[in-house]
């Protein structure tokens, strides 16, 4: 069998200061290409476990292993787009390169070319506070795509945006995924959202364990699939388990 | 600003020398104590040679210690900045000399750089290197964290990080350490001229002499419209930065 891409063995993670553990004994692993949802309430820990994912934190106790080949390939998007404020669009997207001394003539042209794809071709010279919310969680976008990764951690990417623009970004990430050969694992609020996107939903509990584990098989997605009844079935089933959580907590 | 809302400050002024004129005129104020507006300007006038000379030496003595305090102040903070043990053990004392008033040191400065320009330049440089300093290393401080984190994740090195984040959030502070500095090196260029010699400052000195108050009054103002050049030199100079690239401490969000 393959190595799963992500193995999650018994992770605990408690900040200095605090009483209790933000994440308590959870387990997955991810296979080779699946994309997989973090849903959970407020502060389940499923940013942390993301964080984790991404070595932006240290677990405090338990097994957290990446597959070696995707290990230098992990890229993150924030919750917010987080652009450098007197960088135009193309120097915010070149901010990796010139971080890491990789800016040549040729990453700077898969830059402009990511951008382009991304439909910011005319928007290059911007400045962030030129650009629509949208755009600039697309920059932000094109700057963790421009240095190819396998895997993109996603931290509720499109959370601050209004509905269509929300829909839009997220038929975006399913043909990058398509275009790219790219695996995610994202975080989200929206049980809708997390099985547009996702081929696997985690659910987390408050006491950040790890409550339900819940594999989507649906058809290609588009839009007009959110109307279809068995997508609402995934989503009925795990709005009620949402629910048992809450009425437990 | 618009005209608007400066006519209010405009109407003050004209007021004021109106009142001014008329109780010198009217022989309410002698007028060796304090001249009328009309005899300030006529001595103005007739010795605009001499006040144009002085202006630019003073002007040129500002400058350099306006330069050196930039350079130096910006220099110091990113050392104090990137060596914290260097900051513990040197910036009490700089805060410590800051406390010292300008015109108790200008005549041991006298004694180090002999009567001149040195001094003038180094007494302006003494009084503004501080407010830069201080403004750059809190520029510094202060990068957005989230920012930080970003910078993080491509694990840069340190100079990187400081040159390509820190620094450029630290611009809007080290502009309005500029601004504050621009005021205070006219005074310490000012003070540096009473005791050193050379532009406005010595001749307001030997105007006060001579008990020439129109001239003293010459002096002046040809310092305060003086200081003023220099701040609006200093807005233009910011708006010409800023306008190029928005320099902000904090990230889209």
């Amino acid at each position: 069998m393959e190595a799963p891409a992500i193995l999650v063995r018994d992770l605990v993670k408690r900040f200095p200061n605090q009483a209790h553990n933000v994440l308590e004994n959870v387990s997955f692993s991810v296979a080779a290409g699946e994309c997989v949802a973090l849903l959970g309430p407020s502060g389940c820990g499923k940013t942390t476990l993301l964080r984790l994912l991404m070595g932006i934190e240290a677990p405090t106790s338990g097994t957290l292993v990446v597959e070696e080949s995707l290990r230098s390939r992990l890229a993150y998007v924030f919750q917010e787009p987080r652009l450098v404020p007197w960088r135009t669009t193309l120097e915010n997207v070149l901010l990796p390169f010139e971080l890491t001394g990789s800016l040549t003539a040729e990453t700077r042209e898969l830059a402009v070319a990511r951008l382009r794809e991304l439909g910011l071709g005319e928007r290059l010279a911007h400045f962030p506070r030129e650009l629509s919310g949208g755009m600039q969680m697309r920059v932000a976008l094109a700057r963790a795509l421009v240095t190819r990764p396998r895997v993109l951690l996603l931290d509720e990417p499109f959370a601050a945006l209004d509905e269509r623009t929300r829909f839009r970004l997220e038929d975006l990430l399913l043909e990058l995924r398509a275009e790219y050969d790219l695996q995610y694992v994202f975080v989200t609020h929206s049980i809708a959202e997390a099985v547009y996107l996702g081929d696997r939903v985690l659910l987390l509990n408050n006491q950040g364990r790890l409550h339900a584990d819940e594999r989507v098989s649906l058809p290609p997605r588009d839009q007009d699939l959110k109307l279809q009844p068995e997508f609402n079935r995934y989503v009925r089933a795990l709005s009620q388990s949402f629910h048992a959580l809450e009425v437990t907590a | 600003m618009k005209l608007r809302e400066r006519l209010p400050a405009w109407i003050f002024l004209f007021v004021l020398l109106v009142v001014w004129e008329l109780s010198v005129s009217r022989g309410l104020v002698p007028d060796y104590l304090l001249p009328a507006p009309s005899g300030i300007w006529a001595t103005a006038v007739e010795l605009r040679a001499e006040l144009w000379v002085a202006t630019l030496s003073t002007f040129s003595s500002i400058l350099w210690g306006l330069i050196a305090s930039a350079v130096i102040g910006v220099t110091a903070a990113v050392c104090f900045f990137v060596v914290p043990i260097l900051r513990r053990a040197i910036l009490p004392f700089c805060v410590f000399f800051q406390t010292v008033p300008i015109i108790a040191i200008a005549p041991l400065l006298v004694i180090w750089f002999g009567f001149g320009e040195t001094t003038v330049r180094a007494s302006a440089f003494i009084v503004s290197v501080f407010p830069i300093l201080a403004n750059t290393l809190t520029g510094l401080e202060e990068t957005d964290p989230l920012l930080r984190e970003l910078f993080r994740l491509y694990r840069p090195s340190r100079l990187k990080t400081i040159l390509k984040l820190q620094l450029p959030s630290a611009i809007p502070y080290v502009l309005a350490g500029l601004r504050i500095a621009v005021g205070l090196a006219t005074i310490g260029a000012i003070v540096g001229e009473f005791i050193a010699g050379g532009g406005l400052g010595a001749l307001i000195d030997s105007a006060l002499t001579q008990q020439r108050t129109d001239l003293v009054f010459g002096g002046v103002l040809a310092s305060t419209l003086l200081a003023l050049v220099l701040v609006i030199g200093i807005d233009l100079l910011s708006r010409l930065l800023m306008g190029r690239r928005p320099y902000m401490r904090s990230s889209s969000r």
